[in-house]
């Protein structure tokens, strides 16, 4: 059923401070909007629970993508288009730009938002993977403060999250540590555009005279969480990228990761495909 | 008594000229231009961002009006369907549609153009794969895609003929 309209309010708040002394003032009872692309679904499903939002599309503060020698910082509601423009983004963090074009189409590009994609908490969200491949931190704002967090222990279970009813994401920013490693990327969905993931497999490695040197695995839809692959990255470093490794981080892998069936897909063809990525990252690394 | 939300005066610009309506805060903007503002030719398919069939340009940006909130169009610069042909002119891509069977029954074809409209707006002159990606957020239930991937095709040689 549609939503009864006439129950939803939503305020626009002048900037940044205006919007976190609204949320601090009443905590939990405005939730901030962005680009639309999952709430005005929930809402035009009769699903939207909430029903007092501040619109902070507008919010400069939240926007923007700055560089320095050692991180890219990108505000909030950086979209996924932006996202594949910039060029510093599109040379050294190739997983988040591909995870960016793989994310719903062209018109939802133009609309979603990293934070959204964050905030949202979804487990088969195709941006958090690359976000942990890259040790992406995350600045979390409130009218008392502002306090940076590791992105990699942000979400605690099935759409929960490290984020107080008076806290904003404001800014994302990955690290520039990971330019010149091998990269690989691949999202699995019914269709090549626009479709949700039944799995999605982000990677990096350092390879330095055959063997890898350092590696960072992360996995959406496996979880009831975004996974970082400890176990099979701690059996890969120092290993060649041969069947040997492979096998043993396959295992690995198979124990760290907890598929579900659901609408998409089910949990045994999510566990071989799993196996099946990593093999192909190791060819990657291998060739 | 619940409480209630009011309706709130949002003034943008629709194909050219001022606009002003009342709506609630997060009334559709696909619903707006429809039913407020009498622009028909914005169509819904599956009013959740799947489909493309309503989409339009909002500060020349494509997207999808049914999942954009009345407020948020405040102050916007949005065009339609019916914002696509210059006075009796159609564009290039319009008539590519009609020379080439681009449409069939129809309820696809205005988000069809306007995606395409908007690719050529950010690339001029794009390969196949781009014409690709860029119809990719569009379905036609007609199964008409090699029609309207053709179509597009069309205008872009017309527009390259031209120049």
């Amino acid at each position: 059923m549609r939503a009864f309209l006439p129950a939803y309010e939503m305020e626009t708040p002048r900037d940044l401070a205006a919007a976190l002394g609204r949320m601090a003032s009443e905590p939990g009872v405005w939730k901030p909007f962005a680009g639309g692309t999952d709430l005005m679904v929930l809402l035009e499903a009769g699903k939207l629970p909430h029903k007092k939002f501040l619109n902070i599309w507008n919010l400069q503060e939240l926007r923007g993508i700055e560089a320095s020698a050692e991180h890219v910082t990108l505000g909030a509601l950086t979209t996924y288009a932006e996202v594949q423009r910039h060029e510093i983004l599109a040379r050294e963090f190739p997983l988040l730009c591909r995870a960016a074009a793989e994310t719903g189409s062209v018109a939802t590009q133009n609309r979603g938002t990293l934070g959204g994609n964050i905030a949202n908490a979804s487990p088969a969200a195709d941006s958090p993977p690359a976000l942990i491949v890259y040790d992406a931190e995350i600045e979390i704002v409130s009218a008392g403060g502002a306090r940076w967090v590791p992105y990699d222990s942000f979400h605690s279970g099935y759409k929960k999250m490290n984020l107080r009813p008076e806290e904003l994401i404001r800014r994302i920013r990955v690290a520039r540590s990971a330019a010149g490693w091998k990269q690989y990327f691949r999202k699995v969905g019914t269709r090549r555009a626009q479709a949700i993931s039944k799995i999605c497999f982000a990677a990096a490695a350092r390879v330095e005279a055959g063997r890898i040197a350092d590696v960072r695995i992360a996995l959406g839809s496996v979880a009831p969480t975004v996974l970082r692959a400890v176990r099979a990255e701690q059996i890969l470093r120092g290993q060649q990228p041969g069947v040997a490794a492979l096998q043993a981080a396959q295992n690995a892998l198979g124990a760290e990761i907890a598929p579900i069936d659901d609408m998409r897909s089910t949990a045994r063809y999510r566990r071989n495909v799993a196996r099946n990525l990593l093999a192909e990252f190791l060819e990657v690394l291998a060739g | 008594m619940p409480e209630r939300a009011r309706k709130i005066r949002v003034s943008c610009v629709v194909n050219g000229s001022e606009a002003s309506f009342e709506a609630y805060p997060l009334a559709r903007l696909l619903d707006v231009l429809r039913e407020e503002l009498k622009l028909t030719g914005t169509k819904e398919g599956c009013g959740e961002g799947e489909c493309g069939a309503c989409s339009i340009e909002m500060d020349g940006a494509l997207v999808n009006s049914c999942l954009v909130p009345a407020l948020q169009a405040q102050g916007a610069k949005i065009r339609t369907i019916e914002g696509v042909a210059i006075g009796g002119s159609l564009h290039a891509v319009q008539q590519a549609f009609i020379t080439h069977g681009g449409a069939q029954c129809g309820i696809c074809t205005p988000g069809m153009i306007l995606a395409a409209v908007n690719l050529l707006a950010r690339h001029p002159q794009p390969d196949d794969t781009q014409i690709r990606e860029g119809l990719s957020g569009n379905l036609c239930r007609c199964t008409g895609y090699m029609k309207i991937f053709e179509s597009v095709v069309a205008a872009v040689r017309r527009a390259e003929t031209r120049a």
